[in-house]
């Protein structure tokens, strides 16, 4: 089954090490000087791709970032890990502040049957805002099975992929018909580092940039945010000497 | 005065004493002999022993990375990082002592092996400042690791990218740059360390010509038991033109492990890098091809010292790298541990520490990256720059350790902990490549032959008439000892916000050349002699480079308005302050009649130790 076509899609987060602060106006969180990387669960997608690509199940992958110019750095490090080419859908500023998946996954949809790509790889979700909506969204909006939370894909013929998923109490086993959209769980696969070698090697890797309005995708938000708090600081514990003391401040608490 | 001559690092290495009948040949200072006229250098540091400030090589700080290599590193920075923190294990490779194949096959892929083999030779071509940048990363996970990489390319293989041939360069750079081969810098011998020309090993040419036989034995070679590439350092007979003369003198030699009658031994025990291979390497009639002569015949010490000075910058940066690590690790307990009702960082001994640890860490910083970028520009006379950094460097880090493990207690004290690791790897970069003690001497020496050379020439201008000279000088003489500053201000190149600080140095540089100049003149050649006045000239020498360095760095981030300037103001004022007192002291007490009574009272105590086989003083118990 040689010769498939794939898409990977790239989504630059603030890197899962940082932590998080809440900008001043509880309008969002702070980004500015903030280091980011590629989201990791599309680390993994972009992985199982690659080893695809290695296993000669693939034959192109393309991976593509919606967003900031710094998005390129992202784009970058998906070539270097071994993707073929990369697309870089450039949003800036406000457009990008209000930028939410139902436009991401119009923009990816339609790069998709740009493309024609047969498996589009996806994280299961970013870590930045946990969505864990567009393989979801760019399923439905192409009409094409999907294979969530994947934690092992195999290939069986030419045109089906059977795929285990991790689901609340076990393991669910799925077989998908390509075209197929894959979302990536975190037991997929290690995915490996950007070799200082390959990564002088993707400079030389095709990268084109385009606009969402070159995709003819409205990408206005759709839905509105109120304000974005710190979660709740945890109280503080107390020590009990003893179940009767135990009791007694659960009684006092109204709890039993 | 015209007498001055200070005989080779040779000489005030090996005390005259001893083995005065070895030949006296000229050792790290041989460069600077020879021409008659006075040498000229834009090297701060060597500049300052003449009570000049030249500060072409300091000023503006440097910003020598063209935009492609500054993008270049910025995406290694990254996966290197991510891979020393998720999958190479310091403490299990401390443990095993050993590098595990699979990390080794993950950093040959990872290209950690030829840095900067040149991109047409299968390296990735970095400059030094990049490479720098890459061995701070290194030096904050695992010096052992570090050492191993290091061994490789800083010293293994540098000789080949320094002076190899063409044929050299293609023949064995690829395969050490992709790592298939690694390699090592064999120069110790059970009788030769510090004293490097008195290695023993010897290379004598085959009667066809077609070869050279080699024989001897070499200690401690990092890598020794694992490279399959030598530069080794033998003496070889070398027949004097002039004279007709036949004297043996070091050449370097490529040898391949494959040669017939090269040997390791096992790799040595040791207090810290145990990651890191070292072991003996004997060479038993090997027949060394004559095309792996390295650089001329002869030319083995000068290839020897320049392999090293070329790659100290890369030990204070891997250093830096260190203390960021560790400095963020006592930040992290003094933070959340609590005694006395309070976390540890409220307390003033506490902070008095992490201060100093910061300010340890800038300067080392600021001299790493100044040196790199130097060097990375052209600059070729760097060798007290150098020397300077690898002495600062590692004896910051050292400090550093300790006062983070300090600041941890108990826990500190504790394997699991892994700050006893970190300390048991730094102490050895202070022994090698150079021990700290000969680099100090080596700097003082370099600087006062330097600055000797020029008094000479002053002093046959003055014989000659040349009223000029004579004003200059005498006008010069007359403004160090009203304690002002010789040098022309630098208050064009430094920050306003510098001036104080910039006045400090400049005061400094000129007080340190009037220093220079009395013990010239005080002691003559016999200034070799006086080891603990050339330990504290150094030591004054090196907080004038670290001064400049951070005035330098400090003034950018000034200029470039960047996040932290004023943080780095108040660090710079800080060390600058610091080092002013530091270096008054020092200066003072290289003729201050106090200090030299002092320095006889030390030698006669040491003395009376050695001649008594150890302590003197009788049990104060007398049992
Ligand atoms: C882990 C490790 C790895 C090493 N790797 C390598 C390697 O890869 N290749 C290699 O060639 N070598 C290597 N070495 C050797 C190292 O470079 C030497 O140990 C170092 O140069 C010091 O020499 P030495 O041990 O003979 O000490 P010595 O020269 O005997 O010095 C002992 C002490 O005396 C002091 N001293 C010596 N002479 C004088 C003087 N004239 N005046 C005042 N003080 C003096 C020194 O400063 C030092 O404190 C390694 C050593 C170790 C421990």
């Amino acid at each position: 089954m040689a010769s498939l076509r794939a898409l990977v899609g790239c989504k630059r987060v603030i890197d899962y090490a940082v932590k998080i602060r809440v900008k001043p106006d509880n309008m969002g969180v702070v980004t500015e000087g903030i280091k980011h990387s590629m989201n990791p669960f599309d680390e993994i997608a972009l992985e199982e791709a690659v080893r695809m690509k290695e296993k000669k199940i693939v034959s192109e992958i393309v991976a593509v970032s919606c967003g900031p110019p710094e998005c390129q750095e992202t784009l970058r490090t998906a070539l270097a890990m071994g993707a073929d080419r990369a697309i870089h859908v450039e949003i800036k500023g406000e457009e990008y502040q209000g930028l939410q998946p139902l436009a991401v996954s119009k923009m990816l949809a339609k790069l998709i049957q740009n493309e024609k790509v047969d498996i589009a790889f996806f994280g299961k979700q970013a870590i930045d805002d946990d969505s864990n909506q567009t393989g979801q969204m760019v399923a439905s909006l192409l009409d094409w099975p999907q294979a969530t939370f994947a934690s092992k894909i195999e290939t069986e013929g030419s045109d089906t992929l059977k795929v285990m998923r991790e689901i609340d109490g076990g393991l669910e086993h799925i077989k998908v018909k390509l075209p197929a959209v894959v979302t990536a769980d975190l037991r997929l696969n290690e995915p490996r580092y950007a070799t200082l070698p390959n990564i002088m090697k993707a400079k030389k890797k095709p990268f084109s940039k385009m606009s969402s309005e070159e995709l003819g995708v409205d990408i206005k938000p759709r839905l509105q945010v109120k304000s974005v708090v710190d979660p709740p600081v945890r109280e503080a514990g107390s020590t009990v000497e003893n179940v009767d003391e135990l009791i007694t401040k659960l009684k006092d608490v109204g709890v039993v | 005065m015209a007498s001055l001559l200070l005989r080779s690092a040779a000489t005030l290495i090996r005390p005259c004493l001893q083995r005065s009948n070895t030949p006296v040949s000229s050792v790290l200072l041989s460069r600077l002999y020879s021409d008659k006229k006075p040498p000229e250098t834009d090297s701060f540091v060597m500049n300052t022993f003449l009570g000049r400030m030249n500060t072409t090589e300091v000023f503006p700080y440097p910003d020598v990375m063209s935009t492609e290599e500054r993008e270049n590193i910025a995406m290694f920075v990254d996966p290197v990082n991510k891979f020393f923190e998720e999958v190479n294990d310091a403490a299990r490779n401390d443990k095993e002592e050993t590098v595990p194949p699979e990390i080794m096959a993950q950093l040959k892929d990872m290209g950690a092996f030829g840095l900067q083999v040149p991109t047409n030779l299968k390296g990735l071509g970095l400059t030094n400042t990049q490479y720098a940048r890459l061995t701070e990363i290194i030096g904050g996970y695992d010096l052992g690791v570090g050492i191993m990489l290091g061994a490789h390319q800083s010293i293994g293989f540098k000789g080949i990218l320094l002076f190899g041939n063409e044929q050299q360069k293609e023949k064995y750079l690829p395969m050490v740059a992709s790592g298939e081969k690694i390699a090592a810098y064999c120069l110790t011998e059970p009788t030769s360390g510090s004293d490097a020309n008195s290695i023993r090993s010897r290379a004598v040419k085959s009667d066809d010509g077609k070869h050279y036989v080699l024989n001897g034995g070499k200690i401690w070679i990092s890598n020794g038991g694992i490279a399959d590439i030598f530069t080794v350092f033998a003496q070889t007979p070398v027949l004097n033109p002039a004279t007709g003369e036949t004297k043996d003198k070091v050449s370097a030699f490529i040898v391949e492990r494959s040669f017939p009658g090269v040997t390791s031994g096992p790799p040595e025990k040791k207090m810290g890098i145990k990651a890191s291979n070292t072991a003996e390497v004997h060479f038993d009639n090997v027949h060394v091809p004559v095309e792996n002569l390295l650089g001329g015949e002869g030319e083995g010490f000068k290839v020897a010292m320049n392999i090293l000075n070329n790659g100290r910058f890369g030990m204070a940066s891997a250093l830096s790298g260190t203390m960021r690590k560790l400095i963020s690790r006592a930040v992290d307990q003094v933070s959340n541990r609590v005694q006395f009702g309070n976390k540890l960082e409220v307390y003033g001994v506490v902070r008095e520490k992490l201060a100093r640890m910061t300010l340890a860490h800038f300067v080392t910083e600021s001299m790493a990256y100044l040196l790199s970028g130097n060097m990375d520009s052209g600059s070729v006379e760097f060798q007290l720059e150098a020397a300077i950094s690898k002495i600062y460097g590692s004896e910051a880090a050292w400090m550093v350790a300790d006062e983070c493990i300090q600041l941890h207690g108990g826990m500190g004290f504790m394997t699991e902990c892994g700050l006893e690791r970190v300390m048991r790897d730094l102490r050895i970069f202070r022994i090698f490549e150079g021990s700290n003690d000969i680099l100090r001497l080596f700097i003082s020496l370099t600087g006062l032959q330097f600055a000797g050379k020029h008094l000479r020439a002053v002093q046959s201008s003055i014989k000659s008439g040349d009223v000029n000279t004579l004003f200059s000088e005498g006008f010069k003489r007359t403004k160090r000892v009203m304690g002002m500053s010789t040098v022309d201000s630098i208050n064009d190149q430094v920050h306003h916000k510098l001036a104080t600080s910039a006045n400090q140095m400049a005061q400094c540089v000129g007080e340190f050349g009037g220093a220079c100049d009395h013990l010239l003149m005080k002691y003559r050649k016999n200034i070799i002699h006086e080891q603990f006045l050339l330990q504290r000239l150094a030591n004054a020498s090196i907080d004038l480079y670290g001064m400049a360095a951070v005035l330098s760095r400090t003034s950018k981030s000034l200029s470039d308005g960047s996040p932290s300037a004023n943080h780095e103001l108040l660090l710079a004022t800080t060390f600058c302050q610091q080092a002013n007192s530091r270096i008054k002291t020092n200066l003072a007490s290289l003729s201050a009649r106090f200090d030299i009574e002092l320095d006889s009272s030390m030698a006669d105590i040491a003395k009376a130790t050695t001649e008594n086989g150890g302590v003197v003083s009788v049990h104060p118990l007398r049992i």
